[in-house]
């Protein structure tokens, strides 16, 4: 059980996190539960008691000022970083960083593109999804990019790309691998708005599949209301 | 180019020995393209250990019997600081680009996965240090006979220097001047394998059987293999977390 109300490093009384919620507390059908998470950098605390779910079909979009925790939050639901306190649940069961099934069902799209500057568009798409462990013909990578507008340019190394590029070469992974829940870090940086249209678009076809998203950003995501819910990290001010 | 990954289809089966072997596959594909497209770190490795090799004859008195002494134990130490040199990028880019992220987090087993880095490590800048090994040993005057058994420990020793310098590698991820650090942290663990290296050729040169020291080498070559990616791959989650 997180502390609450705990004095904060500079003397201050701990203002607690707004944890705004669009829709009711966790329920059993959620495909992802966080219990009083907590994250500390150093001695400063980014948040704590952090309670919320995440259900099919439904985008849980992140949002907050910079530095209050929005990534490492991303990165505790990805399995790459364990929490400082509670626990976090996929599809029911307790989950810890690096476990075998976060690997299989989640996509993380981090900030960087994790893209190889010396390989083609169409060499780091297919090797991308191939580490996920998806099946993928050459042809497939092919209409994914030309679908993204990078058709001229999948034989190019990424070296020669804009970042706008490059963040559209990343996203070719959000159509070829199969993953029940996604957890994009600011997808729409550098993006401009037929892509992120394009985005929004993918998004949207993924929760009709019954997937879900987890969505750090500073922009409104163009969805119906009704597939968003929301969370508020940072203190009050 | 690139290997068929392509019998696999459901993650759910990672940990199976397909899975493993398409890690290792996946690793050792990628990072031999990411090589070759980006020749002059290939030929820096390569040339940097040739450089050195060919620094010890010119510096001192090109007298034969010296340099056959000295021999073994210069290229065994060359190939050392080259491996050394390379090591340094194992991890380095995939980690500034957000790759290892993606790798950690791939269903494939990730000691595997490291396991296909280092096999491709090995092959960028390993093997082609032993391939012209022999030509750099003539500088040296060593026979036919040392010749063929420098070559021989070179193939053993090498792996190993790659597999140990891998946990260096990971363990070093995200340090300021990590460079230095990786260098302090790999050259004690590497000692026993210079040792048992040069000391095969020594051997050789006195009309011994190098068999011990091979035998010797090839045991730690075993020992590195099941061990190192598994340490290197806990190394890789821990500077993630």
């Amino acid at each position: 059980m997180a502390q609450q109300g705990r004095a904060s490093p500079d003397g201050a009384p701990y203002n607690a996190l707004r944890v705004m919620m669009a829709c009711k507390r966790p329920s059993n059908r959620s495909m992802l539960e966080a219990d009083h998470l907590a994250a500390h950098r150093g001695s400063t605390t980014l948040f704590q008691d952090l309670t919320f779910g995440v259900e099919a079909g439904r985008a849980l979009v992140v949002t907050g000022p910079n530095g209050a925790g929005k990534t490492t939050l991303l990165r505790i639901v990805a399995g790459l970083t364990a929490p400082s306190g509670g626990t976090l649940r996929f599809q029911g069961s307790v989950v810890q960083p690096f476990d075998a099934m976060l690997r299989a069902q989640v996509l993380f799209a981090a900030h960087t593109v994790a893209l190889s500057d010396e390989l083609t568009a169409e060499e780091n798409v297919e090797a991308q999804v191939k580490l996920a462990g998806s099946a993928v013909t050459r042809d497939a990578v092919r209409k994914a990019l030309d679908m993204l507008g990078l058709g001229a340019q999948r034989t190019l190394p990424v070296r020669v790309l804009s970042s706008g590029q490059r963040r559209r070469v990343a996203l070719a992974r959000l159509r070829l691998v199969k993953r029940r829940l996604w957890v994009l870090d600011e997808p729409f940086t550098a993006l401009d708005a037929a892509a992120s249209a394009a985005l929004a678009a993918s998004i949207r076809s993924h929760l009709h599949d019954g997937g879900a998203a987890l969505v750090a950003t500073h922009q409104p995501l163009n969805l119906e209301p009704g597939l968003l819910q929301a969370l508020a990290v940072g203190s009050a001010h | 180019m690139h290997s068929r990954v392509s019998e696999r289809e459901d993650p759910a089966t990672q940990g199976a020995p397909d899975g493993v072997l398409a890690a290792v596959r996946w690793a050792i594909a990628r990072d031999l393209s990411i090589a070759f497209r980006s020749r002059t770190e290939l030929g820096v490795t390569l040339t940097f250990y040739v450089i050195v090799v060919t620094l010890f004859p010119l510096s001192i008195a090109p007298e034969r019997s010296l340099l056959a002494a000295i021999g073994p134990g210069v290229i065994w130490v060359a190939a050392l600081l080259a491996s050394l040199l390379s090591l340094s990028r194992l991890f380095a880019a995939d980690c500034a680009d957000g790759t290892l992220e993606q790798i950690a987090m791939s269903p494939f087993p990730l000691p595997a996965l490291v396991s296909g880095k280092i096999a491709a490590h090995w092959l960028s800048t390993g093997l082609p240090v032993v391939l012209v090994a022999p030509l750099t040993g003539l500088q040296y005057g060593l026979d036919a006979q040392s010749l063929t058994v420098l070559v021989a420990s070179l193939l053993i020793g090498t792996p190993v220097l790659s597999l140990i310098g891998a946990i260096g590698a990971a363990l070093t991820l995200g340090v300021r001047g990590g460079g230095g650090l990786l260098a302090l942290l790999v050259l004690p663990l590497q000692v026993p394998v210079l040792i048992f290296g040069a000391g095969a050729v020594d051997a050789a040169q006195a009309g011994l059987s190098a068999s011990a020291n091979l035998s010797l080498l090839g045991a730690a070559l075993a020992l590195a293999v099941v061990a190192a990616p598994f340490a290197a791959a806990s190394a890789v989650r821990v500077a993630l977390d």
